[in-house]
């Protein structure tokens, strides 16, 4: 039992006490993290001053040896090491790493999950990891800057990321011990970058096209009242101004003849040399390179002509997302630019062509993301009032099931706004079946071959019965963060199916456990600690929001007894956050009172739902 | 969700075919706008997935309304009908044989010399088949005519997945 109460900085539980929050851009090349002053969205800078952290991990027989600028130094000296963009690894299976072919000089094995793991000299290392690093590295800037603990962070995610993508971030920031308010799509933290000191009462459509290192992504967006809806969004995870390097670097391998196997070294000399030609072309006409005994000049129509078929790529895209919003170019307002490498200006007077409109780049196109990330956390924490803007975003590739011969069954399809859940009935087709397996996939294509796998689920327990007789519905939810869930449910014997969850390419929930346990071992008190004041304040808020629902409501939605027992519960609570050393039986409990309460606050959402549809139905008869 | 209101009580307005989209719109933002689920971030565990839940139901209704389809096997729905799976076809043997010529000429637009153009020329037959289907069961419903209603839907059912394949098309060949 404590002497003292002592209230730490940011875990303070009281409710007015203002949050530290940050939002994060995890970017494939560089990565920052913003948050928000006097009611401005600034960029934190490390103690030299540099606001970008290049997305990169040097590893030793140590482990991680250093993360961003000094890691990077080690690209050339150590490129099996020194891991780069893997951003565009996460949530992958070893197919599609195979697919980048030499762009990439890691060596990969396979794990479990499907998805790969990179040999280093530190043993295999998962990109979650390596983007757990960086998140690490980002948090404890901010950290430094508040003097105090994060309390949350928003981070986002290119909006055409799919579900194990998602996943992979997430689970990247839970390894980081990081609490995620939400993931946010890029090219929507960019929209409220720009969105919010413009003018609100006038409906505008909104196109942003984001082009970053290795992703690309269009969303239409329109914007009125302060809610910012996402009406289509497309793109291409794997597409980004990475690839103008590669194209520049291929044709420079061309005119030097190298031929055959190159070392990673090698090209990594060559990525170099392309990526600084690209950049000095923004502002020459031409540039001269130098590379071994070979020389040769590269000018722009040259390096238009590479990167051209890449570009178009994009703007095909944004045709579709046009089109999928049921609009044409030149129903947009404004077109938004973001990315590092929209700085290529060929890309800017491309979009411009497309959309027979300048582009907007007021703001820095590296920061833009960050800095709406931050404003959004503000507001989920409750640091800003209420009545400020709201995000509406949606399923970037539709989700489906295998059927029969291989083929897709859409379930939700692409663009539905989030959250969202659909369900599905389906039987047996043996007598006295029990188990059926469902395989779900994401994408657009119609056989299942072509799109990619998110998990199978295996649904067992169903009661034996005659073929067709059972009738199993199988919920899917999607949540705000574009994340699945499945239940399954028998309905003619109301049995609830066990659902085996196996992820096509990720973590399962016991390998971030012990990868959690391994990255803390050395610190295994301070995780214990941390873990423990994290349960604490959780219980304190429970505590606090129940007596004030029960307060509120308890006499119009609870009978006595109902009363008495959460009452009861929430007793028992207080109990046992006061004499607890350990976060685990504070967890349980936590949960149970969870449970007990979880009728009393269904019926508080349905009574305000009532008394939200009273309100309207007051305010129609005053109009009419 | 233990919600008891249906879809139009979600959205203040009577149990009918026509609504009006405006106030769809209006209506819809300023529900979510009080339930999303980024209004219930810094709660606990159970507020955040009724929230989720609600929002989710919210999104279903303003999808359903939104869409002359989807609205139609709704209000046959409230009336123990169930209008929703594809097997249900129409024994309207002229209106077949007509789908089948249309799906012909879809599938010959690719040999066209003008491609974008047959596609329109086609597009435009569809939506105005689709349009009268939809006063069609208007009038049908209104008149408590279910059964006439449900077999309109099975047309509705296929116009509307006719002109998806359209749009469908119309993007894989820009795309070419």
């Amino acid at each position: 039992m404590a002497l003292l109460q002592i209230s730490e900085p940011g875990q303070s539980p009281q409710p007015h006490q203002r949050k530290h929050t940050v939002g994060i851009d995890l970017g494939t090349t560089n990565s920052l993290v913003a948050t928000v002053r006097s009611g401005m969205a600034e960029v934190l800078a490390d103690e030299q001053g540099r606001e970008l952290l290049p997305s990169v991990a040097h590893y030793t027989s140590e482990g991680v040896s250093c993360v961003g600028y000094e890691a990077a130094e080690h690209n050339i000296s150590d490129p099996l090491n020194t891991l780069a963009s893997v951003k565009r690894l996460m949530g992958r299976g070893l197919a599609d790493v195979k697919a980048f072919g030499d762009q990439l000089p890691y060596e990969f094995a396979a794990d479990d999950g499907g998805m790969p793991k990179i040999k280093t000299v530190a043993g295999l290392v998962s990109p979650i990891q390596v983007s757990a690093e960086i998140l690490r590295k980002l948090a404890g800037r901010a950290e430094i800057a508040f003097d105090s603990m994060l309390d949350g962070a928003v981070i986002t995610v290119p909006a055409y990321f799919d579900d194990a993508q998602r996943q992979a971030t997430k689970d990247a920031a839970t390894l980081a011990g990081i609490k995620v308010l939400r993931l946010l799509n890029e090219p929507t933290a960019a929209a409220i970058a720009y969105g919010l000191d413009q003018d609100e009462d006038q409906e505008r459509t909104i196109a942003i096209y984001d082009l970053g290192g290795g992703t690309f992504d269009i969303s239409i967006l329109r914007l009125s009242k302060g809610v910012f809806e996402v009406l289509a969004t497309g793109g291409d995870s794997a597409l980004g101004g990475d690839d103008f390097d590669h194209a520049i670097a291929d044709w420079l391998r061309q005119q030097i003849g190298m031929d055959g196997d190159l070392s990673p070294i090698q090209q990594r000399i060559l990525l170099e040399a392309a990526k600084s030609a690209k950049e000095e072309l923004t502002e020459s006409e031409q540039v001269e390179l130098q590379i071994h005994d070979w020389q040769g000049t590269i000018t722009r129509p040259l390096m238009h002509d590479l990167i051209d078929g890449l570009i178009d790529k994009t703007l095909r895209a944004c045709k579709r997302s046009l089109r999928d919003a049921g609009l044409t170019s030149d129903s947009i307002d404004n077109v938004i630019l973001v990315g590092g490498s929209t700085r290529t200006p060929r890309v800017g007077a491309k979009v411009a062509e497309l959309f027979g409109r300048e582009p907007l780049c007021n703001l820095n196109p590296d920061q833009v993301v960050a800095m709406g990330a931050a404003l959004q956390a503000e507001v989920l924490v409750g640091n800003k009032s209420g009545d400020d803007m709201l995000l509406l975003d949606v399923i970037p590739l539709s989700l489906g099931v295998e059927t029969m011969g291989g083929l897709i069954e859409k379930i939700i399809h692409r663009n539905t706004t989030i959250p969202v859940a659909k369900a599905q009935e389906f039987t047996t087709f043996k007598d006295g079946q029990t188990a059926m397996a469902i395989h779900i996939l994401q994408g657009e294509r119609e056989l299942a071959t072509d799109c990619r796998s998110l998990a199978r689920f295996e649904l067992r327990g169903i009661p034996p019965m005659v073929a067709g007789g059972a009738k199993i519905r199988v919920a899917y939810q999607v949540d705000a963060d574009g994340l699945l869930s499945v239940s399954a449910r028998e309905l003619t014997s109301n049995v609830e199916s066990r659902i085996e969850v196996k992820p096509s390419y990720g973590l399962g929930e016991e390998e971030i456990t012990n990868m959690l346990q391994a990255s803390f071992s050395h610190a295994r008190d301070d995780m214990q600690a941390r873990a423990l004041r994290e349960q604490q304040v959780e219980a304190d808020r429970m505590i606090e929001d129940l007596l004030a629902a029960i307060y509120k409501d308890g006499d119009a939605l609870l009978d006595k007894e109902e009363r008495r027992c959460l009452k009861v519960a929430i007793e028992e609570l207080r109990e046992v956050r006061e004499s607890t050393t350990e976060h685990r039986p504070l967890a349980r409990q936590i949960e149970s009172v969870a449970k007990a309460s979880e009728e009393f606050a269904a019926r508080r959402m349905d009574a305000s739902i009532k008394s939200a549809l009273a309100g309207q139905t007051l305010d129609e008869i005053e109009k009419g | 969700m233990k919600l008891s209101s249906n879809f139009f009580e979600i959205f203040a307005i009577p149990v009918a075919w026509q609504v009006e989209h405006r106030h769809l719109d209006s209506r819809y933002r300023s529900l979510q706008q009080e339930f999303h689920p980024d209004r219930y971030a810094s709660k606990g565990d159970v507020d955040k997935r009724l929230a989720m839940q609600t929002a989710s139901l919210i999104n279903q209704a303003y999808e359903t309304l939104q869409s002359p389809l989807k609205r139609a096997q709704y209000l046959l729905e409230l009336q123990q009908i169930d209008a929703s799976q594809e097997s249900h076809i129409t024994s309207d043997g002229a209106f077949l044989m007509q789908q089948i010529e249309l799906r012909e000429q879809l599938s010959e637009v690719r040999d066209n010399a003008d491609p974008f153009a047959a596609l329109e020329s086609l597009r435009t037959g569809v939506a105005s088949s689709y349009r009268e289907q939809q006063s069609q069961f208007q009038a049908q419903y209104q008149s408590q005519a279910y059964d006439d209603a449900f077999n309109t839907v099975a047309k509705m059912q296929f116009s509307a997945k006719l002109l998806d394949e359209i749009e469908q098309l119309e993007a894989d060949l820009e795309d070419q």
